[in-house]
């Protein structure tokens, strides 16, 4: 570019929307800002964003969370970047841009990137308080402040993608949510009438309510002017607090029309093949708000990210052009994968449709196919499992039949075509436009061995993250075939996961972690001691089946207490000084005086702090490893059990005083809390379990944050799972409602045992729901609706488990070769441990923690290699 | 297993300064566990025995939270090594030498024990 001579020439660019922020790191990358003076004016209060995942606000991500923008680049990189300062007008002939801060930039080159505004229809009253739009982060703040003080009914105009996720938002806000769609079927861009009819199944399951074929004639509105429903074209009302209108977006091109650039005449500034203006060399214009040479407006993310990097190729003088992108989209809208590709409508001449529909489970998958095989294009709803792989292949002839792509798994004909089979020119990224090839490359050239590693790599799977998974499976698949072992084991041990292992143990019965070490460990690993990850996994395994296997279900037994982690040892959780805490059993929160007179008591007499747990019971601390038995003897004595406080398995069962007292209870959850606790206690899993019971709907008992929580309903029961709270907190998800007893009782025994043959180490039901692939559909599948046929063992497994509980602390204080290991010194069992020590603190006592330097030890204080056979 | 009737009666012992110091029976000690000694200097011996009956014991303090608990630890076998792994934070330490595995900055005693 010319540039006055002697000044650094000037790139100034006008909106920081995703595509800007894209062609300021492709100017980056090709060395442009050390050479140039880079100018941004951003009109949002906020740096870029991540727009396509702005609903994720509402599931809990923060604006912070949604930023694109490192201010680091921006100022390594010298970038002046003008938050809130949107340019005004600009004068294409002295080559200057005016802001609305009154502030003058000259440019030699300039860039328009100022994405679309959401257009809304010209109806009476569109304005009206209560009147939204879906597009920023601001927009997303109004809804929300709205719906949470003044709405309890919501309305979407607009049955498109966006339409779809802003319905969901509301939806997710608290509100009835309403769509309004004028076309015959919702997404009518992305689906044809199929697809659109399993969507609308799907979507109305959920409970929201659509309403198609018919366009908004009126907003009504009340005597302050605030929305209190719709007009809609067939003469019908609808009553709603709120409208959100999502009826398209229309590109923003004002600012070029003011100048006199050329714009199209549905709008979008008219450019080359090189993103360059028509009317001017010295202005390009990209993403939303460019009409490209194809004649195209795209309202897609992936299109604008490859006009950025044209335009910035274009500035630095290298070959490069924009001739037109393809609009394959895959979507999760409100849960419902949504994908098309290609030629999905089947426009070309002489094709073929290959239709899978099966409209009660809402899947529908069409693929269009030319005459000659050649896949063209399709739509897939409800399943998109296939969108990677067979976006990847439009365009050529698969190495398999169609019909087999599109049958479901297990439906005879069925194929699962691995992206392995893809040609190395196909793109598996379309955000970033990255090929197989690259992804290989980036595994055998840049020794990525890792989806993140390749993710930095390569930018693949960095923008909508629809292929990801494809790069997780070309990742391990390219991994495998270099000669690295993709490794999923366990641990050091095993190259099995902790699933295989519970299906071998419980399938070969095998009831020593050596047999198993021995027979299915590692080669390398076979005859040794195991380590510190597997041990506690396969001794949880042998202790959840042990009824079934033919094990003892006692975990200090033989070598099972050798496999245990200190606290499933001692039976008490060790403490940060080497001293233990004790927890007996209080089912469901509920104890008499007598019971809490004896833990009192206990406390006194041996000087313990006490403290009432988060989980509804009491805790003991500071209790010596040689005090425990004497502890125990008296609390088994007054009817105590042992509260698994330390072990991967049940800790409580809260419950809010439910019906018995309260007033607005609707069953007796404190009685319904207690029999589950009974029912599960001592089952050993994966992680530790939660639940709660509430009386009624206000939750008293916080069961929605439990991994199985119940909520009392005026019929029945409601069962929720997968709840947590802990660092990544999860709401349960609603599993079945209005249950009885009994049937609440079933449900939760094959939850469980499903969930414990299933899960991996240490994952809480929450992880494990989130990972399994079907997630919670699936899991419902199994468990209610039994579609893999296991629903009679699992209950036959914990059926057994509940047979077979014995108090753990019961059986330990009546065995006196176990209780030999309660000391402190095997050689001198009746003295303390002096390390353990306490000081007094607000009326009780607290560790009066041993100081010691780290890693600083004299050098004679350490014996050299000294351990002898 | 090596646990043969005729051991029973032998005594794991431990060599402090120039002697060799008692602990305790061999048959108390359960393959892959360990058990806590007080020394007559008063500090604390961890004691270890692996599953093919070899001996091993270090410092039993330990050194990342001061408390005397590694002969509570959880055993195993790292790169052909045998090592117990702290019970309150983790780290691992070779039950031959006594250094971390996690810290290399870091080392325990180690003491020489047999079985007589
Ligand atoms: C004692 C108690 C805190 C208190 O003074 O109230 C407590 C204490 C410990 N919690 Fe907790 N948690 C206690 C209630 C909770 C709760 C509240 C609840 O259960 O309603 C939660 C959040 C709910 C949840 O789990 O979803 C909670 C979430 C955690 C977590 C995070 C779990 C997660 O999934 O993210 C851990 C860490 C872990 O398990 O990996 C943890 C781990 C621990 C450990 C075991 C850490 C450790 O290894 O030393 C603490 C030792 C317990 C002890 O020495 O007795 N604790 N912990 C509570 C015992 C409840 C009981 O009666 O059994
Ligand atoms: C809820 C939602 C979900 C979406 N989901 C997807 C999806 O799944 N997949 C997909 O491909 N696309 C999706 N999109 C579309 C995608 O967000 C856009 O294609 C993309 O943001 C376009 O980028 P852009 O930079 O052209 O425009 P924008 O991101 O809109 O950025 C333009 C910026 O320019 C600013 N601006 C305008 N005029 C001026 C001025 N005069 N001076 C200074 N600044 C100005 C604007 O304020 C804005 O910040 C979604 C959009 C929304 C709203
Ligand atoms: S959840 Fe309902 S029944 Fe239980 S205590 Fe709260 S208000 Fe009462
Ligand atoms: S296709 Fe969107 S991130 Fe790869």
């Amino acid at each position: 570019m010319t540039a006055t001579p002697g000044a650094t020439p000037t790139i100034v660019l006008v909106g920081h929307g995703m595509v800007g922020q894209r062609f300021l790191e492709a100017l980056a990358e090709r060395g442009l800002t050390a050479t140039h003076r880079v100018v941004v004016l951003c009109e949002e209060p906020r740096p870029a964003y991540d727009r396509v995942a702005l609903t994720s606000y509402f599931s809990g991500k923060t604006p912070d969370d949604l930023s694109m923008t490192d201010m680091e680049f921006i100022e390594n990189h010298g970038i002046e970047l003008y938050v809130g300062d949107p340019a005004v007008s600009v004068d294409r002939d002295a080559k200057k841009v005016t802001a609305r801060s009154g502030e003058v930039f000259d440019y030699d080159t300039l860039v328009l990137a100022t994405g679309s505004y959401p257009f809304v229809p010209p109806v009476p009253n569109k304005d009206a308080e209560g009147c939204f739009v879906y597009r920023t982060i601001e927009d997303l703040l109004a809804i929300e402040e709205y719906a949470k003080s003044k709405a309890t009914v919501g309305a979407v105009v607009g049955g498109g993608l966006l339409g779809l996720e802003a319905a969901g938002a509301l939806k997710g806000l608290g509100l009835t949510s309403h769509i309004v769609e004028f076309a015959p079927r919702l997404m009518p861009v992305q689906v044809d009438d199929g697809g659109g009819a399993a969507l609308l199944r799907t979507i109305e399951q959920m409970g929201l309510t659509v309403h198609t074929g018919v366009g908004t004639q009126e907003i009504l509105v009340d005597s302050e002017g605030a929305v209190t429903g719709m007009k809609l074209s067939d003469g019908s009302e609808l009553a709603t607090d709120m409208v959100v209108f999502s009826a398209g977006v229309r590109p923003r091109d004002q600012l070029a029309r003011d100048c006199g650039l050329t714009v199209g005449e549905r709008g979008g500034i008219t450019v080359d093949e090189q993103c360059r203006t028509v009317a001017d060399p010295h202005v390009f214009a990209i993403g939303e708000c460019a009409l490209a040479s194809d004649g195209r407006v795209y309202g897609l993310v992936a299109p604008g990210y490859e006009q950025a990097e044209t335009a910035a190729a274009t500035i630095a003088s290298d070959e490069a052009s924009f001739t037109g992108a393809d609009l394959s989209t895959k979507l999760k809208l409100l849960g419902v994968d949504v994908a098309s590709f290609g030629d999905a409508h089947g426009t070309a001449e002489d094709c073929l449709d290959v239709v899978y529909s099966d409209s009660r489970a809402g899947l529908y998958k069409k693929l269009v196919i030319g005459r000659d095989g050649t896949l063209l294009g399709g739509i897939l709803v409800g399943d998109a499992e296939a969108y990677g792989t067979l976006k990847a292949f439009t365009g050529s002839v698969p190495p398999v039949s169609p019909e087999s792509l599109v049958l479901p798994a297990g439906a005879g004909e069925s194929v699962q075509l691995g992206p392995s089979a893809l040609p190395d020119d196909a793109i598996v990224c379309s955000c970033h436009n990255v090929s197989k090839g690259t992804i290989r490359g980036a595994v055998t050239d840049h020794q990525c061995t890792t989806v993140p590693e390749v993710k930095k790599c390569t930018k693949a799977g960095t923008g909508c993250g629809s292929c990801v998974k494809v790069l997780g499976q070309l990742v391990n698949a390219e991994l495998e075939a270099s000669g690295v072992e993709v490794d999923k084991g366990l641990c050091g041990c095993f190259g099995q996961t902790r699933e295989e292992l519970y299906e071998i143990v419980h399938a070969l019965r095998i009831t020593t972690y050596q047999d198993l070490l021995d027979r299915h460990g590692r080669e390398e690993a076979r005859g040794g001691d195991g380590c510190e990850v597997c041990k506690p996994a396969v001794g949880s395994i042998i202790a959840s089946l042990a009824p079934t296997i033919g094990a003892s279900g006692y975990v200090l037994d033989g070598e099972q207490a050798a496999l245990q982690d200190t606290n499933d040892h001692f039976l008490a959780n060790l403490q940060k000084n080497g001293s233990y805490s004790v927890v007996p059993r209080i089912p469901g929160g509920e104890i008499a005086p007598e019971k809490l007179i004896v833990i009192g008591e206990i406390a006194r007499d041996f000087g313990l702090y006490t403290k009432i747990t988060g989980g509804q019971r009491i805790d003991m601390f500071g209790a010596r490893v040689e005090q425990l038995p004497l502890i125990w003897a008296r609390l088994v004595d007054a009817g105590f059990e042992s509260g698994h406080a330390y072990g991967k398995s049940l800790r409580t069962v809260k419950s809010c005083v439910g019906q018995t007292w309260c007033r607005y209870g609707v069953q007796d959850s404190v009685r319904m809390a207690i029999d589950l606790e009974l029912r599960y206690r001592g089952l050993r899993s994966p992680h530790k379990l939660k639940s709660a019971v509430s009386g009624c709907q206000r939750e008293c008992a916080e069961a929605q944050s439990k991994d199985f929580g119940v909520i009392a309903t005026a019929n029945g029961w409601n069962l929720y799972v997968g709840g947590n709270g802990g660092a990544t907190p999860r709401h349960a998800d609603l599993l079945a409602q209005d249950l009885s007893d009994a049937e609440l009782i079933r449900l939760i025994d094959r939850f469980l045992m499903f969930y414990i043959r299933t899960a991996d180490r240490l994952e809480r039901t929450s992880t494990w729901l989130e990972r399994i692939p079907g997630g919670l559909d699936h899991v419902r599948d199994v468990v209610v609706h039994d579609s893999l046929g296991i629903c009679d063992e699992l209950e036959q497994l914990m059926r057994a488990h509940v047979a077979h509980y014995r108090d753990e602390w019961a059986e330990t204080v009546n065995d006196p070769e176990k209780l030999a290991r309660f000391v402190s010194f095997v050689n001198a069992p009746d003295t303390p441990d002096p390390v353990v020590a306490f000081v007094p603190e607000r009326d009780q006592m607290k560790p009066d923690l041993p100081l010691l330097s780290i890693g600083m030890r004299p050098a004679a204080d350490v014996l050299e290699g000294s351990a002898q056979r | 297993m090596t646990l043969a009737p005729e051991t029973t009666d032998l005594k794991i012992e431990l060599a402090l300064d120039d002697d060799w110091f008692t602990v305790c029976d061999l048959s108390t000690l359960l393959p892959g566990r360990g058990v806590a000694a007080l020394l007559p200097d008063g500090r604390q011996a961890a004691v270890f025995r692996d599953r093919s009956g070899d001996l091993f014991a270090i410092d039993n303090r330990d050194p990342f939270t001061g408390a005397a608990v590694l002969s509570r630890g959880l055993t195993g076998t790292h790169q052909g090594r045998p090592f117990v792994a702290s019970p309150l934070l983790k780290q691992r330490f070779d039950l031959t030498s006594g250094q971390c595995l996690d810290d290399e900055s870091v080392r325990v005693t180690a003491y020489k024990v047999r079985a007589a």
